[in-house]
Formats: C-alpha cells, sequence, structure tokens
C-alpha cells in the first residue's frame, strides 16, 4: 500500500515537473539553434540592418522589418480591441441590467473560440474588398484588415478581463459617487475604471501578447513582403508569418535560412515573455489593494 | 443647457455607444457567419466529405483534412489529458507551499502565454529532428499536446479546488490513504469540471495550424493516415491552403471546410458549456 502511494505521487509530481521540462526545452531549442545563427550573423547587423532578405540570392538579416510589421498588426488591433471592449466592460456592469450581461457574455466568448485561420479567411474576402470600396489605394494584402479582424478576436478577453477588475472595486467606491450626485458616466470613468485601472492594464497588456504571436490571420491578410514601414495599406510581414512562409518552402535543415526561423522565434520570444511577466508583476503589486 | 443637463445628455449618449460596442462585435460575427454560409454551404455535400484533394477545385475534397484532424484529436487527448489531470492533482492535493510549487505556478501560468508558433518550434526540434517522428500524426498531437496542457492544468486545478475540504476529511476519518481519497472522492466529485476543461482544451487544439505548419503537416497528403508514424494534414491547414490561391473555385471550397470546421469547433464548445451549466446546477455542497 505504501510502496504504491509512493509511487503514484511521484508519477504525478513527474507530470507536474514535465512543464518546466517544456520551458526548458523552449529556451534550449530557441537559444542552441539562434547562437549558431549569430555566429554567421553579427547581431548588430540584426538589430540594425533596415532589411530582411534571408531567402534571396543577396541575403540581408535585420530583424526590424518583421517587427515593424508586427507592432504595426499589433497596434491597430489595440486600437479596435481597447475601446470597444473597454466600453463593453463599463456598459455591462454600470448600465446593462444582469439579465442582459449573462447572456451577452456567453456570447461573446464565442469571437474567442473561432480558429484564427477562420479569422484570417475573412479578413482576406470580406474585410479587404470592403476598405477597398472606400480606401482605393489599400493592396489585396495589408496590415490594416489583418490588424482589425485581430482586434474582433481579441474584444472577449479585453472585455472580460477589465469586467472582472471593475466588478471587483468595492460597492462603497461607486455608492460615493452616486452619492456625491454623479451620473453613470462620470461614476464610470471618474471612480470606477482608475479604481480598476491595474486590472484594465493587465488585460491590454494580456491581449498585446496575444496579438504579438497570432500567426494565422496575418499569414493569410497581411502579406509576406518585409518592410519597414508604418504605412497600414500596403502588405507587411509579421515575425510569425516569416517562420510560417519559410516552414512551407522547402528550406534544408541546418542551412543559415533553417536557423533564421529561430533567431525571429527568440525575438518573438523575448517579446511575449516580457509582457506576460509585466502583466503578473502588475497584478502581484495591486491586486490587493482593496481586500 | 447647465451643467448637470448636458452631463445627463453625456451619459445617454454612452449608454447608446454601449450598446453599439456590445452588438458590434456580434454583428460583425453574425455578418461573418452568413458570408461563410452563403459561399461555402451549396458546396458541401457527400463527395465533398469523402473525396481526396485535387488539383481542381470542383473535385477536391477534405477527406485527408478531417481524417488528420480526427486523428490528431485522439491522439492529443490521450497524451496531454493524463498529463494535465495529473499535473493539477499533483499542484492542488500534493504539492506543500513549497518554493517549487511557487515556481511550477508561475511557470504554468507563462507556458499559457507563449504563443502557438513556438511551440511548432519546439516540435520541429525536439519530437521531429531529435526523436526522429518527421512531420508525422504523432509529432504533431506531442506538440499540440504540450500546447493544451496548460488549459488542462488550470481547469482540473479549479475543479480540484471547488471539492470542499469536509469530504477529504470525512474519506481520511473512514481511515482511506491520500490517493484512495483522491482517487475515489475528489475525482468523482470534480470530474464534469475537469472534462469541461478537457473538451475546451480539444477546442482549442482542433483550430491550430501554426505549430502543425512548422513541424512540417503538409497541405497536400493523397492518402488518409492509417497509423500516427503516417504524413498528415488538418483542417485548418487545408482551409489556409485553399484560402491562399488565387482561383474563386478555391475560395468557395476554402469556405465549406470553415463550415466543417466551425461545427466542430462549436459542438465541442456546445458540450463544454452544457456540462458546465448541469454541473452548476446539480452540485451544492
Amino acid at each position: 500500500m505504501r510502496v504504491s502511494e509512493k509511487i503514484i505521487e511521484g508519477l504525478l509530481w513527474l507530470s507536474a515537473v514535465i512543464t518546466i521540462l517544456i520551458t526548458i526545452g523552449i529556451v534550449w531549442v530557441l537559444l542552441s539553434e539562434s547562437v549558431s545563427f549569430f555566429r554567421e550573423v553579427s547581431i548588430v547587423e540584426f538589430l540594425t540592418e533596415k532589411e530582411w532578405t534571408p531567402l534571396f540570392a543577396v541575403k540581408k538579416f535585420g530583424i526590424l522589418p518583421l517587427v515593424a510589421g508586427t507592432f504595426l498588426t499589433t497596434a491597430i488591433a489595440i486600437a479596435v480591441a481597447l475601446p470597444i471592449g473597454l466600453t463593453i466592460a463599463v456598459y455591462l456592469n454600470e448600465y446593462a441590467h444582469a439579465r442582459l450581461k449573462q447572456t451577452v457574455k456567453p456570447l461573446l466568448e464565442i469571437l474567442a473560440t473561432i480558429p484564427t485561420v477562420v479569422y484570417g479567411f475573412f479578413a482576406l474576402t470580406v474585410v479587404t474588398p470592403f476598405l477597398q470600396s472606400f480606401i482605393p489605394k489599400l493592396a489585396g494584402f495589408n496590415a490594416l484588415s489583418a490588424g482589425m479582424v485581430m482586434g474582433i478576436m481579441i474584444i472577449p478577453m479585453i472585455s472580460s478581463l477589465s469586467e472582472d477588475a471593475i466588478s471587483a472595486v468595492p460597492k462603497s467606491l461607486r455608492e460615493a459617487a452616486y452619492g456625491m450626485g454623479s451620473t453613470r458616466l462620470q461614476t464610470s470613468f471618474g471612480v470606477m475604471v482608475p479604481a480598476a485601472s491595474s486590472g484594465i492594464i493587465v488585460s491590454v497588456i494580456l491581449a498585446v501578447s496575444r496579438a504579438v504571436g497570432e500567426t494565422m490571420i496575418v499569414a493569410i491578410a497581411a502579406g509576406q513582403q518585409p518592410r519597414l514601414t508604418l504605412n497600414p495599406l500596403v502588405p507587411i510581414e509579421t515575425i510569425t508569418t516569416y517562420i510560417v512562409q519559410v516552414s512551407l518552402g522547402d528550406v534544408p535543415h541546418g542551412s543559415l535560412e533553417y536557423r533564421t526561423i529561430f533567431a525571429a522565434g527568440i525575438t518573438l520570444f523575448i517579446f511575449t515573455f516580457a509582457l506576460n511577466n509585466i502583466s503578473f508583476w502588475i497584478k502581484k503589486k495591486y491586486q490587493e489593494k482593496y481586500d | 443647457m447647465t451643467n448637470s443637463e448636458s452631463n445627463r445628455l453625456k451619459d445617454k449618449a454612452f449608454q447608446v455607444f454601449g450598446i453599439f460596442c456590445t452588438f458590434i462585435g456580434l454583428v460583425v460575427l453574425a455578418i461573418f457567419l452568413f458570408n461563410i454560409l452563403e459561399e461555402g454551404l451549396s458546396r458541401i455535400d457527400w463527395d465533398f466529405i469523402i473525396s481526396l484533394p485535387s488539383r481542381r477545385a470542383g473535385r477536391a475534397g477534405i477527406l485527408t483534412a478531417w481524417a488528420g484532424t480526427l486523428w490528431i484529436l485522439v491522439l492529443t487527448a490521450i497524451i496531454a489529458f493524463p498529463l494535465g489531470v495529473g499535473a493539477g492533482i499533483y499542484l492542488e492535493e500534493y504539492a506543500r507551499k513549497t518554493r517549487l510549487a511557487n515556481f511550477l505556478e508561475i511557470n504554468i501560468a507563462n507556458l499559457a502565454g507563449v504563443p502557438s508558433i513556438i511551440y511548432g518550434l519546439l516540435g520541429l526540434e525536439i519530437f521531429v529532428r531529435q526523436m526522429h517522428m518527421g512531420g508525422s500524426l504523432l509529432a504533431g498531437a506531442c506538440t499540440l499536446s504540450l500546447l493544451i496542457l496548460p488549459i488542462i492544468i488550470v481547469t482540473t486545478r479549479e475543479a480540484i479546488k471547488a471539492v470542499p475540504r469536509s469530504i477529504r476529511d470525512g474519506s481520511y476519518a473512514l481511515g482511506a490513504s491520500k490517493w484512495q481519497t483522491v482517487w475515489a472522492q475528489v475525482l468523482p466529485a470534480s470530474f464534469g469540471g475537469i472534462l469541461t476543461g478537457m473538451i475546451l482544451s480539444l477546442s482549442r487544439a482542433v483550430g491550430e495550424a501554426a505549430p502543425l505548419i512548422v513541424i512540417g503537416a503538409l497541405a497536400y497528403v493523397p492518402f488518409t493516415p492509417s497509423t500516427p508514424l503516417d504524413e498528415f494534414t488538418v483542417l485548418p491547414i487545408q482551409i489556409f491552403n485553399w484560402t491562399s490561391r488565387p482561383q474563386a473555385g478555391f475560395q468557395t471550397n476554402a469556405a465549406a471546410a470553415i463550415i466543417v470546421l466551425l461545427l466542430i469547433t462549436f459542438l465541442l464548445n456546445g458540450i463544454a458549456v452544457y456540462l458546465r451549466i448541469r454541473q452548476q446546477k446539480k452540485v451544492k455542497w
């Protein structure tokens, strides 16, 4: 009896510790291939060169165009999702009836369950032609429609996390604001949103992290042309799209081109890792303020 | 207009804007679903379901794609469920508040935030190269298992946490050992919640294309896989491939395949929601 209890505990321990091995695996894989990459390409060129052409005859290895593409689509997505998501959170908490809230929340969650490849199809075949009807200069592949559709996808992420943050604010604050004669709008943006600001910031950071790592929408709708620009109307390429592009081609294992996807991958990983940990830190530091 | 009148007007205006924002996402969703149905529904027939891929849009089908998706789901479930539930049980029932437990917790939260394409790079190097699995179903399932592990662990922990202390104490008082208590009391009591998490994690896995493209799943596979070591494609990759072709016929195919993929996704999510509601109604500790 004793022995089998110990064996079972050991097995359970092992399955928990595997999660640490996954992290070690990710860091090791990204680092080891990137180190080989940076033996051939100087890190200064990687960070300062303004062109990214590893698959061409004249190879240039500047990550900036891919970072710019990622930044651009992410910024557009947040510009769509933050105002809408935050308004939904405030509206559902401060204005809507409890029953409406109960019905709408699960419906909004549907947006988050749709596979991203489906959103990509939507961006390319519906949103881009629609936008082209009043922006004639818009290219067939562009950051604008990919970013906007990505924004729609992450609305529920911002709305539900912000909503949790706002409903965690003690009732007494709201009642005090009403007691002073504030309208619902003044109460919302003068008292509730500032009081819930740490939770709202966390929701935005997590949404940014999600948008930075999003792959299929941008791979389908934003193009495959690395370009150092902030113009949302032309084709660009994100870090994630580049990894997909190389994976679809015939790049031999062990070549410099093969290693570029790991150099791109580690760049992406550093961004998302930093964002996630900033959000944990904020959560931990400010969470228990009202308890 | 007095100050208070203008404030009231602003308040009303925001209310209208709030309703607008709340429903715009849903309206877009509705437009989108309508669009997909309009374009793809007429393309779906029995031939489309049982045909192999083809260079001619009108003859191409999704047999290999949904067969691959089904294989991947089953293999991923076999690999990920025991690991995820095991880890959840360990963290909730066995781990003491040690440094290791604390570190494990932060680590799992971090893994949940790693982009799926990074898991693809991990799978490419570890499963495809080091373990020589190639671009096989097994390599794909292993990769997706790691991807959904954090989801299963977190939902398992939440489900176990909801089981009250008194049930464990009662079990111990009758002389049960730790594992007997977990196996015969805690797990049955939290089974609904754990199952919900499992299904949600599968609905995440079924829509993933990026990590599978990175490990080398192909868009064109001329046969249905018959062993876990065969090459494969899945519905999302087939959709991606058809979407990236310029001919209109393939766009229609993509829309039709999307309908099938959405059916699977909504079915899985629907089951999860149903289980959750039933669980909430049934369990009153």
